[in-house]
C-alpha cells in the first residue's frame, strides 16, 4: 500500500513539474523571447487560462504527500524550511505578476509586472531543482527524524551541507536549462510569427546544453551517492529509464528544426518526466536519505496507517478522474495558436 | 512563553487571518454571482448581465490574492508545526488533500472559463461556470472546517503504537458533529461579507449619483441575502455553536463570557472587562441569568465558571479571547439590525432615497472582516492550551528545529509581501469601482479622463 501511495505521489510530482514546468519555463524565457507588448501579452495569453490549475497539482501534491507519508512531509518541510519559504514568497509574486499585469495599460507598471514574473519564474526554476537535489544527495537526518539546513554553508558536501552546494546548484542550473527548454517547446507550439520562432531558436540553444549537463549531473550524482544505482542493477527494467531519455533527447533535437512543435513538446516532457522517475526510481524505497544511512526516511518508516491509506484510494481515485477531465476540457477550449485581441491579458 | 513557540504561533495567525480576508469574499460573491446571474438569465436583463460581469471582475482580483494567500497556509503546517503533522497529518491531511483534489482543480479550470469564456460559451454554459466556481469555493470552506473541527473535536481516530493519530473511521471524521454547525455559521458569515460589500457598493454609487440602476441591483440584493444571513448567523448556527461549546469545551465558554466563578443562574456580560488578577469583570453591563438561559435553557442552571477547571487547561490569552467573541456576537447584532431596518425601507420602496441609510451601509463595508475575523480568533484562541483538543497541546505541535529567528524571518518576510498585496488588492479594486459596471455610454468621460 505505501508503496503504491510512493509511486502516486511520484506521478503528482511529475504532473506538476511537467505541467508548471512548462509556463515556468515560459516566464524564464520571457524577458529575452517575447520583445514587444504584443507578443508579451501572446505568452501571457498561452499559460494565462492554464497556470493556476497546473499550480493545483503542487497543492495536491503536497496534500497527498502529507497524508500519506505524514512523518516524511513533517521532516522535509521543516528541515527545508528557508527554500520552501522562499518559494512561496517567489510563486506568490510570480502570480500577481501574470494576473495584475493587464489590469492597467502603462509601461511602467506593465515592465514591472514583467520583471518580476520573469525573475520569480527563472528562480522558482533553480529552487525546484536545488530541492530534487537535496533529495538525492541527502539531508542531515538525525535519531529523532527531523534536521535543519541552513541556505548555505561552505558549498562543499561535508557533513554540516547546506540547501545549497555545488551539487545541489548543479542540478538547479540544469532544472533551469530544461525548464527553459520545455517552455520553448510550449511557446513554439502556442505562437507564431517571430515570436514562435524565437521560441524554436531558443529550444534549440538550450539543447546541447541540456544533454551536457544531463550526463554531467548523472556522473556528479554517482560520484556523491554510489547507491544510486543499486536498484538499476537488480532490476534491469530500470534500463528503459536512460534509454527514453536519450531517445527524447534526439527527438527534439530532431523535431524542433523541423516545424513539429508537437512532437518536440511531448519530447520534453517525456524527457523531464524519465528523469523524475529514473531519480524516484533509484530512491525508492527510501524517501528522504540522511547522510547517515541507519536514518533514512522509507515508505516504511513515514507512512500513515493502512486503513487510512486504504480509504483515501477510493477518493483519490474518483478526484484524479474528475481533475484529468477538466484538464481535458480546459485544454481543449484554449486550444490552437493563440491570438492578440478578445479576452484577458 | 518561549519565545520560538510564539512566533510560530504569530506566524501562523499572521497569514490566516490575512489568507480569510480574501475567501470570505470569494466564498460570499461566488453565492451572489450566481443569484445575479440566475436572475440574469430568466429576465434577460442587461443590467444583470452588466451586475454580474462587474462583479466577477471584482472577483477575479479578491480570488487571485485568495490563491496566492492560501498556499502558504497548506505548507506552513510541515514547515512551522511538524511535530504537529507528524502526529496528526494521516487524518488531517485527508482533508486538506480533498481540498486541493476536489475544490481546488475544479475552481482552477473553471474560474478562467467564467471570467473570460463568457464569448466562447452559450449563456447557460457561462452559468454552469459561475455555479461550478461557487460550488467549488464552498467545498474547498468544508474541507477547512472539517480539519479544524478535527482540531476542535477529534472524532474518527485511533491512537497507534507510535503515538501518532490514525484514521479509524473516515465518515466520523469527515462528517465530524462539530463540522456541521461550524460550517453553517462560517459560510452564513462569508455571505455576510459579500452581501455587505455589494450593498455599500451600491449605497456608494447611489450617493455619488453614479450607475443608479446597477446601484439599485446591488444594494437591493446585498440587503436581502444580508439580512437572511446575518439572522441565520445567530440562530440557529450561532446558537447551535454556543451549545455545542458548552457540552465540549465548557472551559472555553467559560474564557469567552468572562465568567471565572461558575454559579447557577449565570449572566450574560454585554460589556465589561475581564480582571484576571481579581478574578472578575471590571465596570460590567450585564443581564441577569441570561447566560444560564441561552446555555442550558434554563434562567437558573448552573455555568461550570474557570474556577470548576485546572489553571493549566484554560485558554492561554482570557482577554484576547472573551474581546473577540464579544466584538463578533456585538457587530453580529448590528448586522441583523441595519439589515433589518433597510429591508424595511426597501419594503417600503424608500430605501433608494434614504441618504442617511446609505451612509450606514457604505460606512459599514469593513466590519464583517472585523467580526469574522474575530470569530476564527474566538474559535482558535478558544481551542488554547490545546492543538488538538484533550490529545496534543500547542506547546508540542511547532517545529522544534526551526528556531525563532529564523521563523521571525520569514514572518517578516510574509509582512513585508502581504503588505505589499494588501496596497495593490486595494488599489485595483478601487479601480474597478471607480470605472463602474458599465464600460459605455456613461463612463466615457473617465476613459478619457484616464487616456
Amino acid at each position: 500500500m505505501a508503496s503504491l501511495w510512493f509511486w502516486i505521489v511520484a506521478v503528482m510530482v511529475v504532473a506538476y513539474v511537467v505541467l508548471d514546468g512548462f509556463d515556468l519555463g515560459s516566464g524564464a524565457i520571457y524577458l529575452l523571447a517575447a520583445k514587444t507588448n504584443d507578443e508579451r501579452r501572446r505568452v501571457l495569453r498561452a499559460i494565462g487560462p492554464v497556470w493556476d490549475g497546473n499550480e493545483v497539482w503542487l497543492i495536491a501534491a503536497g496534500g497527498t504527500l502529507y497524508f500519506a507519508f505524514p512523518q516524511l512531509y513533517a521532516s522535509s518541510f521543516s528541515g527545508f524550511y528557508l527554500p520552501l519559504m522562499i518559494v512561496l514568497w517567489l510563486l506568490i509574486l510570480r502570480a500577481i505578476g501574470i494576473e495584475f499585469r493587464a489590469h492597467i495599460q502603462a509601461p511602467v507598471w506593465q515592465d514591472f509586472f514583467d520583471v518580476v514574473f520573469s525573475l520569480s519564474s527563472i528562480l522558482l526554476a533553480v529552487f525546484f531543482g536545488v530541492a530534487l537535489g537535496n533529495v538525492v544527495r541527502g539531508v542531515p537526518l538525525d535519531s529523532s527524524g527531523y534536521f535543519f539546513e541552513p541556505l548555505w554553508t561552505d558549498f562543499k558536501l561535508g557533513p554540516q551541507t547546506g540547501i545549497l552546494d555545488w551539487y545541489t546548484v548543479l542540478i538547479g542550473v540544469i532544472a533551469l536549462v530544461t525548464l527553459s527548454a520545455h517552455g520553448s517547446y510550449y511557446i513554439a507550439l502556442k505562437t507564431d510569427q517571430d515570436l514562435g520562432r524565437r521560441a524554436r531558436g531558443f529550444a534549440l540553444l538550450c539543447w546541447p546544453l541540456q544533454f551536457f549537463l544531463t550526463f554531467s549531473a548523472l556522473v556528479a550524482t554517482y560520484f556523491i551517492r554510489p547507491e544510486v544505482m543499486t536498484n538499476y542493477a537488480n532490476h534491469p527494467i530500470g534500463l528503459l529509464v536512460p534509454v527514453v531519455v536519450i531517445a527524447s533527447l534526439a527527438v527534439m533535437l530532431w523535431a524542433n528544426p523541423k516545424g513539429k512543435e508537437k512532437l518536440a513538446f511531448i519530447a520534453s516532457s517525456l524527457y523531464i518526466t524519465f528523469l523524475l522517475v529514473g531519480a524516484a526510481f533509484a530512491l525508492y524505497p527510501v524517501v528522504l536519505p540522511a547522510r547517515d544511512h541507519q536514518y533514512d526516511l522509507t515508505i516504511l518508516n513515514t507512512a500513515a496507517a493502512n486503513h487510512g491509506l486504504s480509504v483515501g484510494l477510493v477518493w483519490w481515485t474518483f478526484s484524479a478522474v474528475l481533475a484529468i477531465a477538466y484538464f481535458v476540457f480546459v485544454y481543449r477550449t484554449f486550444r490552437g495558436k493563440v491570438q492578440v485581441g478578445e479576452g484577458h491579458y | 512563553m518561549d519565545d520560538a513557540l510564539l512566533i510560530h504561533r504569530l506566524h501562523f495567525a499572521f497569514t490566516a487571518t490575512f489568507h480569510y480576508l480574501f475567501p470570505q469574499l470569494t466564498m460570499g460573491l461566488a453565492l451572489l454571482i450566481v443569484i445575479l446571474k440566475t436572475i440574469a438569465l430568466r429576465r434577460n436583463d442587461p443590467v444583470y448581465n452588466e451586475a454580474t460581469r462587474f462583479w466577477g471582475k471584482i472577483f477575479g482580483i479578491n480570488f487571485v490574492l485568495g490563491v496566492v494567500t492560501g498556499i502558504p497556509m497548506e505548507f506552513q503546517f510541515g514547515t512551522n508545526w511538524s511535530a504537529f503533522s507528524r502526529f496528526a497529518g494521516g487524518i488531517i491531511g485527508q482533508t486538506l488533500a480533498m481540498e486541493g483534489m476536489f475544490a481546488f482543480f475544479m475552481e482552477s479550470a473553471l474560474i478562467g472559463l467564467f471570467l473570460f469564456g463568457e464569448k466562447r460559451l452559450s449563456p447557460k454554459a457561462h452559468w454552469w461556470t459561475a455555479f461550478g466556481v461557487f460550488i467549488g469555493s464552498w467545498l474547498s470552506g468544508y474541507f477547512i472546517i472539517a480539519t479544524d473541527a478535527f482540531m476542535q473535536y477529534p472524532v474518527g481516530y485511533y491512537k497507534a503504537a507510535d503515538g501518532s493519530l490514525q484514521l479509524s473511521s473516515f465518515w466520523a471524521f469527515v462528517l465530524n458533529p462539530w463540522a456541521g454547525w461550524q460550517y453553517a455559521h462560517n459560510m452564513c458569515g462569508a455571505a455576510t461579507t459579500g452581501a455587505f460589500v455589494m450593498m455599500a457598493v451600491g449605497a456608494f454609487y447611489l450617493l455619488s449619483n453614479k450607475w443608479s440602476a446597477h446601484a439599485r441591483v446591488f444594494v437591493k440584493t446585498g440587503v436581502i441575502v444580508g439580512c437572511i444571513s446575518s439572522v441565520l448567523q445567530v440562530f440557529p448556527t450561532g446558537d447551535s455553536q454556543g451549545k455545542m461549546v458548552t457540552d465540549l469545551q465548557p472551559v472555553t465558554l467559560a474564557a469567552m463570557e468572562g465568567l471565572f466563578h461558575g454559579r447557577p443562574g449565570a449572566p450574560l456580560v454585554i460589556l465589561g472587562q475581564p480582571n484576571e488578577q481579581q478574578g472578575r469583570i471590571d465596570n460590567p453591563v450585564e443581564v441577569p441569568g441570561m447566560l444560564s438561559m441561552l446555555t442550558y435553557r434554563r434562567w437558573n442552571a448552573h455555568v461550570r465558571g474557570l474556577d470548576a477547571f485546572p489553571k493549566e487547561d484554560w485558554p492561554g490569552n482570557i482577554p484576547l479571547l472573551y474581546y473577540s467573541y464579544h466584538i463578533m456576537v456585538g457587530l453580529g447584532t448590528f448586522f441583523i439590525a441595519i439589515s433589518v431596518v433597510s429591508l424595511l425601507l426597501l419594503w417600503r420602496g424608500a430605501l433608494f432615497n434614504a441618504r442617511w441609510m446609505l451612509w450606514i451601509l457604505m460606512l459599514t463595508m469593513p466590519f464583517p472582516y472585523i467580526a469574522n475575523t474575530a470569530g476564527w480568533m474566538t474559535a482558535e484562541l478558544g481551542r488554547q492550551p490545546w492543538l488538538v483538543y484533550g490529545l496534543m497541546r500547542t506547546a508540542d505541535g511547532y517545529s522544534k528545529l526551526v528556531s525563532a529567528g529564523n521563523a521571525m524571518f520569514t514572518l517578516i518576510g510574509f509582512m513585508g509581501m502581504y503588505l505589499v498585496l494588501g496596497i495593490l488588492g486595494l488599489f485595483l479594486l478601487w479601480r474597478e469601482i471607480e470605472h463602474g459596471p458599465v464600460t459605455a455610454p456613461l463612463s466615457n468621460l473617465q476613459t478619457a479622463e484616464a487616456k
